[in-house]
């Protein structure tokens, strides 16, 4: 894991593997460009990284191993997220929607949350594909929160 | 996983030790969760104070075991931290789960 930036940008790059998600997010909580943000927010942007980070680990590079790239920036009172993997597609090459998961006889469902939780606190996202490289952006702004 | 658990009452309270559910852990929770349960009681209490994080996979954790103790053996939630209760409540598992402000709550009921 290699943390960098300045000016309260903050970049890190981890492997692909659920301990390191672990491991960076712990590093992130502490980094300056977290540091900037209230306390909702900071929870936002724990919750929304933790589902991003684990996506790309469990679909993109699945089981595989790869490099995962960061980058957070804070901008007036928001904070940009930048996310690159080079790992598999999205699938149809877009963001999945944003349905909460149903449940079935067997009661509610064990799964599928991962994406209706980032649609729900993480703003302006976008996903685009090139060379190899899945490219996320997203923006965790306060005002999404008060909901 | 580590977890602490005690006979109250018709309730068996489990506590978690650790401070997330999350994708690293979600599969040894489950597992520490089958063996603890295998204690009998009519209900489960599970002290989530100390966990200040839960992802989806935490998540679907929690559920699991819910499914695992059957409908005839409810398992509650008690001492839910900000991040945790954000995480039920926008997926409305908040709904699914009876929830207890603290551990205490949950144990007088059982008396």
């Amino acid at each position: 894991m290699k943390v960098s930036g300045g000016a309260g940008e903050t970049r890190l790059e981890l492997q692909s593997d659920p301990h390191a998600v672990r491991r960076g997010l712990a590093t992130l909580a502490k980094a300056p460009a977290f540091a900037a943000l209230d306390e909702d927010l900071r929870s936002a942007a724990e919750i929304v990284l933790a589902e991003v980070l684990n996506n790309i680990v469990e679909h993109a590079y699945a089981g595989t191993t790869g490099v995962i790239e960061l980058k957070l920036s804070p901008r007036a009172g928001t904070l940009c997220c930048d996310v690159r993997d080079f790992g598999v597609a999205l699938p149809d090459g877009r963001v999945p929607g944003a349905l909460l998961p149903a449940g079935d006889a067997d009661g509610p469902p064990e799964g599928g949350f991962g994406w209706y939780l980032i649609h729900s606190l993480a703003s302006d996202l976008r996903y685009r594909r090139r060379g190899g490289c899945n490219h996320l952006r997203f923006t965790l702004d306060p005002d999404r929160q008060r909901r | 996983m580590n977890l602490l658990s005690s006979l109250r009452g018709n309730a068996l309270i489990v506590t978690v030790t650790e401070n997330r559910i999350d994708a690293a852990g979600a599969i040894a929770f489950k597992e520490a969760m089958r063996t603890v349960a295998e204690v009998p009681s009519a209900r489960v209490l599970l002290d989530l104070s100390h966990v200040a994080f839960l992802d989806s996979s935490g998540l679907g954790a929690v559920v699991a075991v819910m499914k695992l103790l059957g409908p005839e053996r409810p398992l509650e939630l008690a001492g839910l931290t900000p991040t945790v209760e954000k995480v039920f409540r926008l997926t409305r598992m908040d709904t699914v789960f009876r929830i207890w402000p603290r551990v205490s709550d949950g144990i007088q009921a059982a008396c």
